[in-house]
């Protein structure tokens, strides 16, 4: 199977990362490489195994509904930018 | 073609905020409305390397809605998470349910356009978090992005394709809603958005396979919804009539122009790449756990609807309206067994609360005042202390200022007067000033003593027992 | 004596003995760090007043006698993926060059609790993407064995200063080897624990089903001691694990005997480097010596095994870095004019190349139309390899395979080449795949004076049948009394 560049545009959007077109080739070689390597899962004897959901397979780990309070929210603020009225201030996002 | 050569299709996906007194995955409160970016810690504001621990009560609140909507409850079941990119989504994820809700097969029953009962199919309802809010910045243009309610907990109820017209669809949205009310898992605030909905709507003629639908984002008013889903099937079924084919489209419904506009195209599609969340271990819910939430839950509208019937004799339509809200039913129930009286406290709350609520433009769960004043208002109706026009007046001031019906009475001198020898001396003054009517009364003219009653009132200022001065002016004329 | 050489328990030994105190400790790592970090350029950010401020209050406070603990005043280096609160946590990603985390990993704060002081922050692979620490986007870590040479990676910054003695121990990560294969590279003990042992609360995470948190340490008693300060079930990891109250130092019985070992032969096959293939039956030779029981056996997963980790590990990575979107913390680009351009510009800027290689691979495998075929399947697989292992661990109590194919290759041989880096991690990956604890002991060097590690990976929850087999083994063959890092030292083999 192989990759067009159309496609990697197309997935790497969906990443929300850009490509320049310098890149563009080299990022589809590499691409391509890794989907041909992991192709060899195609003849894996694996039709009729489950699939692997948590590897200890635990169940039900539930947290108590108890408000704790984060004492220091100024610190999770302090990496973003253009803080305004203690809200993040961005381009207008047309909903 | 006509218009009545086609039909509609409507699904609905509902999201509702529990009322869990914290977010899903962390410990922050949940509280509406508090200031900007005070109700986050790591995990909600999805710091790099914070994770989600799954709060106890979504899952209850959850599994309580899919007992009351008649799902099966799944006993396996786990989070996935949904990837997208938008900026009121911290971890670019939503953890959502993909393939295995906690809730499936459900319905819940409606009456349709025609007063017919309806099963309305429920596919699933599953658990999910809320996202943070855009607010509009007044002064930059810009978009100010705040988290507190990112990671409020949500259901996602989705129906099936069985609503065929908009009436259909208010009707499951005000049952759905009073039953999440009933069994106490959301407050379904409307206005503050914690019950909104997807609209999905397709049309096709009659015989015909479905149509292509669209479908308008996160609607948080019945009007709206009404007005969207009535609007969209005559702008389909124009396309269709004009040679046209729909296309699907996510739309926005515009409150204002009354029109539908296309936010996102089909080209334009999300990917989501739902996979297994793998910061959270799967649900297992015992049979045990699913009896025992089970029992917790309340008596829901229809066994009350049938209660109201038998025991309290109520008409259907008296029924059926107090069952539709929780607060007018809990109303009704609590203030009836205080005074005994059911009858009148369901006419009280019918007529004149309804009305009220009406004209004042609230909702039931906004009545200000205790059941207990409603009760005494009736005990002191049936006492005699007061007349119902008075207690009229009375329920008014309650709403205005709630307190004790007597309270109201005393401070307004609005008693009643039942005393026989002053109304009997009020009877003579009437009488000896209006000789004519008493002639015309005995002349036969019933409306006479209407009159003369009436004037009896005017004079006491309404606090005359109309039932005293009634008999009062028969015996002495 | 020289404080720098010295394991943690001697440490520990020499301050019972008031031989030592604890400014004197730091005091000879933090000269020890200005002296070497220049040739080794294993950490990202130091703390050295810090540190040196923070010993002299804890002597004070120990010669006050309110503080008896036994790690008070031990010092250690944290790989730059672990948030501590107040301090820049970078993952040696322009992505998070300024990041000042406002927390701490669980793991840190356990670590806080025990008075132990961070030196600094250690260098690594990007997000931990890598196998040689040469995908930092800050700088390259040597190999103090041999300068031009990689460390290994991930967490190549902890076991080079490890190694180097500019640290007496450090945390790492290990998502696909990164703790087991530096450590192999670097000539120290690598332990990457049980999945759920330890909690992964406030490590950047790269794929959460493989990730944890583990050590890296001058010997096997040193593993002992750090695994039972950090191990333990954690409300905010909901994928740990309680196993109660272990002291993993208990289990060092020194004694292998009726042990049963199996060498899984398709991982001593055409790849593994001929001179690291009989260092490793050398060992299983000393372990048949010591009393226990090898074989040879097959386990049928090496052609799979890399192709299933780097699909679930690149998805599980697609969306973890989602976040990293520009508006709350990060790199934010300095040209847009809506949101979309602030989402991809920052993260393309942001991220190096390796890291949006995977990040696109991973969607890629996620994506609709491709789920089926490679991440689904890749999650089968994973139970088929889990199973695989399961049948090994019936019959035997320990696997002894290689950690590296190859011992340390040179700085720049293999960056240009993904591919070639991704085959690295080959004797590692299935571990992480089926969440079992693995630890890289050195079992000798090769002709070039390099390093060579032995892996022993257990049944999980099973670290002390494994930290017992690596301690035997090593009280018996006395690598670090053989050999030391010549190039950093400036010392010949000294046996």
């Amino acid at each position: 199977m192989s990759v067009s560049e159309k496609e990697l545009v197309h997935i790497a959007d969906l990443s929300s990362l850009e490509l320049k077109k310098e890149e563009i080739q080299d990022y589809l070689e590499n691409f391509q490489e890794i989907i041909d390597f992991s192709n060899v899962i195609n003849n894996a004897p694996v039709e009729d195994l489950d699939i692997t959901i948590g590897i200890n397979e635990s169940k039900n780990r539930f947290r108590k509904d108890e408000v704790k309070e984060f004492e220091d929210t100024d610190a999770l603020l302090f990496n973003g930018q253009g803080i305004q009225q203690n809200m993040y201030k961005l381009p207008k996002v047309v909903q | 073609m006509a218009k009545e050569d086609y039909e509609a299709v409507i699904g609905l996906e509902v999201h509702a905020e529990l009322s869990t007194k914290t977010k899903i995955f962390c410990s922050c409160k949940t509280t509406y409305g508090g200031a900007p970016n005070t109700q986050v810690c790591p995990v909600c504001m999805a710091m790099p390397g914070a994770l989600p621990t799954l709060n106890e009560k979504v899952v209850e609140y959850a599994v309580k809605a899919g007992l009351a909507t008649n799902c099966t409850i799944s006993q396996d079941s786990k989070n996935d998470r949904k990837n997208y990119f938008y900026p009121d989504t911290p971890r670019a994820y939503q953890i959502s349910q993909y393939d295995k809700p906690l809730c499936e097969h459900g319905y819940i029953e409606i009456e349709d356009d025609d007063g017919n009962k309806k099963k309305i199919g429920i596919t699933r309802i599953h658990i999910e978090d809320d996202a943070g809010k855009l607010n509009h910045d007044e002064f930059g243009g810009g978009t100010l992005v705040d988290f507190n309610r990112a990671g409020v907990p949500l259901i996602e109820i989705v129906s099936e394709p069985d609503i065929a017209t908009a009436g259909e669809a208010e009707k499951y949205l005000k049952k759905l809603k009073s039953i999440l009310e009933y069994i106490e898992v959301s407050d379904c605030k409307m206005q503050e958005g914690s019950f909104r909905a997807d609209v999905n709507v397709s049309v096709h003629k009659k015989g015909e396979p479905f149509g292509t639908r669209t479908e308008s984002k996160n609607m948080n008013s019945f009007r709206s919804i009404v007005r969207e889903i009535d609007y969209e099937i005559e702008r389909q079924i124009d396309i269709i009539e004009n040679g046209g084919t729909v296309t699907q489209d996510t739309l926005r419904w515009d409150d204002v122009s009354g029109k539908t506009f296309v936010m996102r195209t089909k080209e334009n599609a999300d990917d989501y790449r739902y996979f297994p969340e793998p910061d959270l271990v799967a649900i297992k819910l015992s049979t045990e756990y699913i009896e025992n939430v089970k029992k917790s839950l309340p008596e829901l509208p229809e066994s009350r609807y049938e209660r109201y019937l038998n025991e309290y004799k109520l008409s259907e339509k008296d029924a059926k309206i107090l069952v539709s809200s929780k607060y007018l039913s809990n109303l009704f129930e609590e203030a009836g067994k205080i005074c005994g009286n059911y009858k009148s406290v369901s006419n009280w709350i019918i007529s004149d609360i309804l009305r009220i609520l009406n004209e004042k433009e609230m909702e039931a769960n906004q009545i200000p005042f205790e059941a207990k004043y409603l009760a005494n208002l009736v005990n002191l109706i049936d006492k005699g202390t007061i007349s119902s026009k008075i207690a009229k007046d009375v329920l008014e001031e309650m709403f205005e200022n709630p307190r004790e019906p007597e309270e109201i009475i005393k401070e307004k001198g609005w008693i009643q007067i039942s005393d026989e020898g002053e109304i009997k001396k009020i009877v003579q003054e009437i009488l000896e000033a209006n000789p004519q009517s008493v002639a015309d009364y005995k002349a036969g003219k019933d409306r006479a003593l209407g009159f003369l009653v009436g004037q009896a009132m005017k004079a006491t200022k309404g606090k005359a027992n109309p039932q005293m001065l009634n008999k009062m002016f028969i015996e002495n004329m | 004596m020289n404080i720098t050489d010295l394991t943690v328990h001697e440490l520990q030994e020499k301050l019972k003995n008031k031989e030592l105190t604890v400014t004197e400790i730091t005091e000879a790592y933090c000269n020890r760090i200005e002296e070497k970090e220049k040739d080794i350029d294993s950490f990202n950010t130091t703390y050295l007043d810090e540190a040196r401020n923070q010993a002299k209050e804890i002597q004070e406070k120990i010669n006050n006698g309110e503080i008896i603990g036994d790690y008070a005043g031990i010092p250690i280096g944290i790989k730059d993926n672990i948030c501590v609160k107040g301090t820049r946590t970078t993952c040696s990603s322009k992505m998070l060059e300024n990041f000042i985390a406002p927390y701490s990993a669980t793991v840190a704060e356990k670590l806080n609790a025990e008075n132990i002081i961070t030196l600094g922050k250690t260098n690594m692979d990007e997000f931990a993407m890598g196998t040689s620490t040469e995908n930092s986007a800050f700088k390259i870590t040597k190999n103090p064995w041999d300068l031009t040479r990689v460390p290994g990676g991930s967490s190549g910054g902890s076991a080079a200063a490890v190694a180097a003695n500019l640290v007496p121990w450090a945390l790492g990560s290990d998502t696909g080897g990164s703790i087991r294969q530096p450590a192999s590279l670097c000539g120290i003990v690598g332990l990457k624990p049980t999945y759920g042992l330890v909690s992964r609360y406030g490590l950047i995470a790269y794929a959460s089903s493989l990730d944890q948190i583990g050590v890296l340490t001058k010997d096997v008693r040193d593993s002992a001691k750090l695994l039972t300060l950090i191990a333990g079930k954690d409300e905010k990891d909901s994928t740990s694990e309680d196993k109660g109250n272990i002291n993993y130092e208990d289990c060092l019985k020194n004694d292998v005997k009726g042990l049963k070992i199996a060498l899984p032969k398709e991982f001593f096959g055409e790849g593994l480097d001929k001179e690291v293939k009989d260092k490793l039956y050398e060992a299983a030779e000393i372990y048949k010596k010591l009393g226990a029981e090898v074989e040879e056996i097959s386990v049928d997963i090496e052609k799979y095994v890399l192709a299933t980790y780097y699909i679930i590990a690149d998805a599980e990575a697609s969306s973890n870095l989602g976040r990293f979107d520009g508006i709350r913390y990060g790199h934010r680009t300095n040209e847009y004019s809506n949101i979309e351009e602030i989402f991809k510009k920052s993260r393309s800027e942001g991220f190096g190349d390796e890291v949006k290689r995977r990040i696109i691979f991973g969607t890629y495998v996620l994506s609709s139309g491709y789920y089926d075929a490679y991440y689904k399947k890749a999650q089968k697989l994973r139970t088929y390899i889990s199973n695989e292992f399961n049948k090994a661990f019936e019959k035997y109590d320990i696997i002894l395979m290689p950690t590296s194919p190859t011992t340390a290759f040179k700085i720049g041989e293999k960056s240009g080449d993904p591919m070639q880096l991704y085959l690295a991690d080959i004797d590692t990956v299935s571990v992480n795949v089926a969440g079992l604890p693995g630890i890289s002991i050195p079992c000798g060097v090769d002709s070039k004076g390099l390093p060579v590690g032995m892996q022993l990976i257990g049944n999980k929850f099973q670290e002390e049948t494994i930290l017992n087999a690596a301690y035997t083994f090593e009280q018996e063959y006395k690598f670090r009394e053989k050999y030391k890092p010549q190039a950093i030292n400036k010392s010949k083999i000294l046996i």
